[in-house]
């Protein structure tokens, strides 16, 4: 039995240590939010975020997991009450089939963790291991640099200074 | 009063070596010239300029990934400290645009700026002082005729005495030979445009060369195998690390393209060479590959030239796990307990085994790796940490970067599973201290 930290809970597993992370969310746990794309780190369909940073779900084999605090998109909001990143892929409209979504929205995650503001390019730059086969590239620019100027008003109201550009 | 006459002699004897160190050190101004019109030069002259500077890589020095092409500013860390390229546009202020051709060639051939300052040899002179007059000429064309760029490159880090620039000059007594490439006449046509190709202006031995104390290149060890940038550059002599044996054809489609079967992908440092290589005339790609094949030596049993032989031998001998998906639950069966497999099996089998998942480009077979089998774990931990982005064009898989997933422990544990299981070298020494010192310089750069 191996135990894995996810979205703050523990959780007690019953599979093999070399279990990919991405099989153990959906089956064993009904986090379906990741998705198998190509199981070899070549699309981001499966990207969670493991210790702030974002990682292939589908490569990395719980057995290393142990002790580690892995996010999922469930982490991040439900449907009544989206998170800030879900609410502007909402109001961005960034999705076609919406396959690749998770994967993209985690990835993001991972950058405005490390980077409150991002530019333009480090935005691309950042997203590139996240493919999307419907072209929705633009839209989901948009609703991560949506999501890094909200987060960026919402901490300048909060430290009462106002909306400072 | 007896101590009068030593002292004197003494006194005597550092003046004449300080002004003999004058004498070698002092280098006279050249004088400025208005900067070229671009009409001026011959396009013949500019287009064969445009190959030579591509085959020098000239662009990936002097470019700071993110700044305009040619304007400097690109830090370099050598063990002396950080040296900063020089902008090499036509602009008059900042660049090189008041240098004469005579000026330039003088720079290339022997290591001294146009106002007489000798140059760090970060900046291989000691290679281009071979390159043929002609050939400096056209460079000189395809720089002047380049976009000129206002940019001031930042002042070197040196510590005490590498910033004192004099001190290049004895540098230069003891270790460089100005003069031009003489070719072999027992050697055909190819080879000898491969050995200028290789010995003066791609620089080949400023990475994979080892280096003295002082920085110099060892020239009784050519190609024996150095470093660059917190990477190793393999020896391509007959201390070869890679198990399959190179061909020139291999090796012409590896230069071109950043990958070959069974060799793998370009990677660091290497990787600007075929992506620059790629635009030039195949003739000259096709020497530097015959020439580098005549000094890696022919095929032999210890490295034999047909892959499938090494993986057929080495799955006989050990058997590699592969996750699969129909995998049953429960805590691996009778698979082996070491964390090292399971994290192998999980996360690099389904690339890197035959019976892993298939698809049209895949990572090679690890026992056909020359990485796996340096004599530093660098590469590889390079390699694991950050993935590899396949070189423009080449027909390779992306490598994901495993930094994330792994911690400093487990990648060590997978790494020296890899080696025993992969290679017959011996095992790395120190590789968790290696892991933790690669990720803390790749986040402090």
């Amino acid at each position: 039995m191996i135990t894995l930290n996810v979205n703050g809970r523990e959780h007690q597993v019953d599979a093999g240590r070399s279990t990919p992370l991405l099989y153990v969310l959906r089956d064993d746990l009904g986090l379906n939010g990741a998705k198998f794309g190509c199981g070899l780190g070549q699309c981001g369909a499966c990207t969670v975020v493991v210790d702030d940073k974002p990682a292939f779900s589908c490569l990395a084999p719980i057995g290393v997991l142990q002790g580690r605090r892995i996010i999922t998109l469930e982490g991040l909001g439900t449907i009544d009450n989206p998170g800030p990143l879900q609410r502007a892929f909402i109001d961005e409209q960034a999705a076609q089939c919406g396959y690749c979504i998770p994967g993209m929205i985690m990835r993001a995650h991972a950058l405005l963790l490390a980077k409150a503001s991002p530019s333009a390019s480090e935005i691309r730059k950042h997203m590139k291991p996240n493919l999307c086969r419907c072209g929705t590239h633009m839209r989901i620019l948009a609703a991560v640099r949506r999501a890094a100027s909200a987060t960026r008003s919402a901490a300048a109201n909060t430290s009462g200074e106002g909306a400072r550009r | 009063m007896r101590l009068k006459r030593p002292l004197i002699v003494l006194i005597c004897v550092l003046l004449l070596l300080g002004l003999a160190f004058a004498a070698v050190a002092w280098q006279p101004v050249i004088a400025a010239t208005e900067p070229p019109e671009k009409a001026a030069f011959d396009k013949a002259l500019i287009a064969n300029g445009a190959q030579l500077a591509l085959i020098g890589n000239c662009n990936t020095c002097h470019t700071n990934p993110g700044s305009p092409p040619y304007a400097g500013g690109r830090p370099l860390p050598t063990p002396f400290g950080t040296i900063h390229s020089t902008n090499v546009t036509p602009d008059p202020d900042t660049g090189i645009g008041r240098w004469s051709e005579a000026a330039f060639l003088r720079s290339m051939h022997e290591g001294v700026s146009r106002d007489g300052r000798h140059l760090y040899p970060a900046f291989p002179f000691d290679h281009f002082t071979k390159l043929s007059t002609v050939d400096v000429r056209a460079i000189y064309a395809f720089l002047m005729t380049r976009e000129p760029v206002h940019a001031q490159s930042p002042s070197n880090d040196l510590s005490f005495p590498f910033n004192v620039r004099p001190l290049i000059a004895v540098w230069k007594l003891l270790f460089f030979k100005p003069g031009q490439f003489q070719p072999d006449t027992a050697k055909d046509p190819e080879w000898n445009r491969g050995a200028y190709l290789v010995e003066g202006l791609a620089h080949c031995g400023a990475c994979h060369t080892p280096r003295n104390a002082l920085g110099a290149e060892k020239h009784n060890e050519f190609l024996a195998g150095g470093e660059s940038e917190g990477w190793h550059a393999p020896a391509l002599n007959a201390a070869s690390p890679a198990p399959v044996a190179w061909t020139a054809e291999q090796l012409f489609t590896y230069l071109r393209h950043g990958f070959v079967k069974p060799h793998g992908v370009a990677a660091g440092p290497m990787q600007p060479t075929p992506d620059n290589l790629l635009d030039v005339a195949e003739q000259d790609v096709k020497a530097i590959a015959a020439y580098v094949g005549s000094i890696l030596g022919p095929a032999t049993a210890g490295r034999p030239e047909r892959p499938d032989e090494l993986i057929t031998r080495r799955q006989n001998e050990h058997a590699a796990p592969v996750w699969e998906p129909s995998s049953t639950t429960g805590s691996g069966g009778s698979r082996p307990t070491s964390d090292a497999s399971e994290i192998y099996a999980g996360a690099c089998a389904q690339c890197h085994e035959p019976s892993g998942r298939s698809f049209s480009a895949r990572g090679i077979h690890l026992a056909q790796s020359k990485t796996v089998a340096m004599p530093d774990p660098r590469n590889l931990i390079h390699i694991i940490l950050e993935g590899i982005e396949p070189p423009a064009g080449a027909p390779a898989a992306l490598m994901p970067g495993f930094g994330a997933a792994f911690t400093d422990e487990q990648l060590a544990a997978l790494i020296t599973f890899v080696r025993a299981n992969f290679s017959d070298q011996p095992a790395w020494n120190g590789v968790q201290d290696q892991v933790r010192k690669v990720r803390h310089d790749k986040n402090g750069s």
